[in-house]
């Protein structure tokens, strides 16, 4: 995967965030303060603004810039965890101009690191590290077991999906949702519901790369 | 929605540019959205610096000034504002004795804030922290976000300020800060939602006849829902729950804060009934405060927060204060 794919990705996951701005907003105002669409969205605009201006020149440099604008434009929880997210697996893939799927298994693991170090979170905390953590998982092993690219995105996304869908039954212990103690069981964790879109995007992005994805 | 804006994308810096329009005593700068006071740093002292969501206005704005806060960053509405801000912040109030940063304990206030200390160390600041966690409506834990930074935010403020303003240094401002927090307690009971501009609707839905028991002040639910009762007997809860953790004994400095929604002459009822309450167990409210100054945008609703003063931080909050919402002795 060359810098268009990770250009793609980007746009696509500010297309995403974009489209279920309200959705996520709502899972926040369930068991938050109502603001994760309209940051993350208004995070995103600035991050293709970013790129838009900037001719990033390796799938790292893409990462980093992305990271950085999210740090700088959101605010909240979610600006300093996605940003180090984007950043950290930025920093993984250093100045490569081509990402095979190892390297890109290790960048999603130091997103993870990042996030963990950061927020503290642990699985079973009702965070986006519910969905970031399996996802991590599933891509390194089907990576490991030599799956093609496509193969190994969708069950990366297959998993923070699942990851994500099974936040509804979690007590919050992290973040805004945990005042709400056992009150916070029965909604899904908006951070881990925007995961799975950002990985989403990914996977899109990535098959959308006919090149890339020719055996 | 009614609400008195121009339009939801630009609340915070609409609101800055009358903040800039009415207290000439602030510089603002509406874009990168950092307030402090226009003389600029004062050589030797330590500086104060804070920050959160908007929406809780006075705070943090309104308390910038003589013997309070030398520089606030307003985010976006409820949501805590980024790292830049805060950088930015610092180093226009840095004196060269170093600069305190007041966060309240909401994750994202805490991240972002971290991040903005890392950088502005980078840069040769030296920077201490207090995180001020005084909500007994959130159990502490480990395992938990702990408690929230609230009330007592307004206390820490006034007092590390007054501090700092007599040229102490920053390990003992900062020491003064915790002290404060260490020392109070809160309680917050809402009686409506409120509405997020952005979000165009309430954060959350409450029937006539119910009430949030334990909120904070990002309109973010409470711990329990439970049946409106008369202001004596929320003003009991909060009372209650707060002595539950605090001695509720000697002199205490007592605030009863609105959200945002709630007239003076309710707060007022609440102010009898806590000031009963407190007596009743032994306390003395040696200096008090009544109205709004940590708000929820329009939610109806109170906090009570109580520090158990010393001579010390009796002397320190009286000390003279210019701030636009907190003015005395001066």
């Amino acid at each position: 995967m060359d810098t268009n794919v990770f250009r793609a990705w980007i746009t696509s996951a500010a297309e995403a965030i974009e489209a279920n701005r309200d959705h996520l907003t709502q899972l926040d105002a369930a068991i938050g303060d109502a603001d994760h669409g309209i940051n993350l969205s208004r995070g995103f605009t600035a991050v293709l603004a970013a790129l838009g201006g900037q001719p990033a020149a390796t799938p790292g440099a893409v990462l980093m810039l992305t990271g950085s604008t999210l740090i700088s434009k959101v605010g909240g929880a979610s600006g300093p965890l996605y940003g180090t997210a984007f950043r950290r697996a930025g920093q993984a893939l250093g100045t490569a101009e081509e990402v095979d799927l190892p390297a890109l298994a290790q960048a999603l693991e130091a997103a993870l690191a990042g996030v963990q170090q950061l927020g503290a979170a642990r699985e079973g905390d009702k965070t986006m590290v519910d969905a970031l953590a399996p996802a991590t998982r599933a891509f390194a092993k089907a990576v490991a077991e030599g799956a093609a690219q496509a193969d190994a995105l969708a069950a990366a996304v297959a998993a923070a999906e699942e990851g994500a869908a099974a936040t509804v039954s979690m007590e919050a212990r992290k973040g805004r949702a945990s005042y709400l103690g056992p009150r916070s069981v029965g909604h899904e964790d908006p951070g881990a519901a925007s995961t799975v879109l950002i990985l989403a995007a990914l996977r899109d992005a990535a098959a959308q790369d006919t090149d890339a994805a020719a055996p | 929605m009614k609400k008195l804006i121009n339009a939801v994308d630009t609340v915070v810096t609409d609101a800055l540019r009358g903040v800039a329009a009415a207290h000439p005593s602030l510089s603002v700068d509406v874009e990168n959205k950092v307030i402090t006071r226009a003389r600029g740093p004062k050589a030797g002292k330590v500086g104060l610096v804070s920050g959160g969501g908007s929406g809780h206005e006075p705070l943090h704005g309104g308390f910038v000034g003589y013997g309070m806060l030398d520089a606030a960053c307003p985010g976006e509405v409820f949501t805590s504002p980024v790292p830049d801000q805060m950088l930015e912040a610092t180093k226009a109030v840095n004196g060269g004795a170093g600069v305190l940063h007041i966060v309240k304990n909401y994750t994202g206030d805490v991240l972002n804030f971290q991040m903005a200390a890392e950088l502005a160390t980078d840069e040769g600041i030296e920077v201490a922290s207090v995180i001020v966690n005084d909500d007994v409506a959130v159990q502490d834990s480990l395992y938990t976000a702990g408690r929230r930074g609230v009330g007592a935010t307004v206390f820490v403020e006034k007092i590390a300020g007054a501090l700092a303003e007599e040229g102490a240094d920053l390990a003992a401002v900062a020491a003064v800060a915790a002290e404060v927090n260490e020392r109070s307690r809160s309680f917050g009971i809402a009686l409506t939602s409120c509405t997020v501009p952005a979000a165009g609707k309430p954060t959350f839905e409450l029937d006539d006849a119910e009430i949030e028991l334990g909120i904070g002040i990002h309109g973010e639910p409470g711990r329990t829902r439970g049946p409106l009762a008369p202001a004596s007997e929320l003003a009991a809860v909060a009372v209650d729950a707060i002595a539950a953790d605090l001695a509720l004994d000697g002199d205490l400095l007592v605030m009863v804060n609105g959200m945002g929604g709630t007239p003076l002459v309710e707060l007022y009822i609440a102010y009898a009934a806590v000031a009963e309450l407190v007596a009743a167990r032994g306390g003395r409210i040696a200096r008090n405060l009544v109205g709004n100054y940590i708000t929820s945008l329009e939610m109806q609703g109170f906090s009570v927060t109580v520090c158990a003063l010393t001579p010390e931080l009796t002397r320190l909050w009286d000390a003279p204060v210019d701030t636009p919402a907190l003015r005395w002795g001066r």
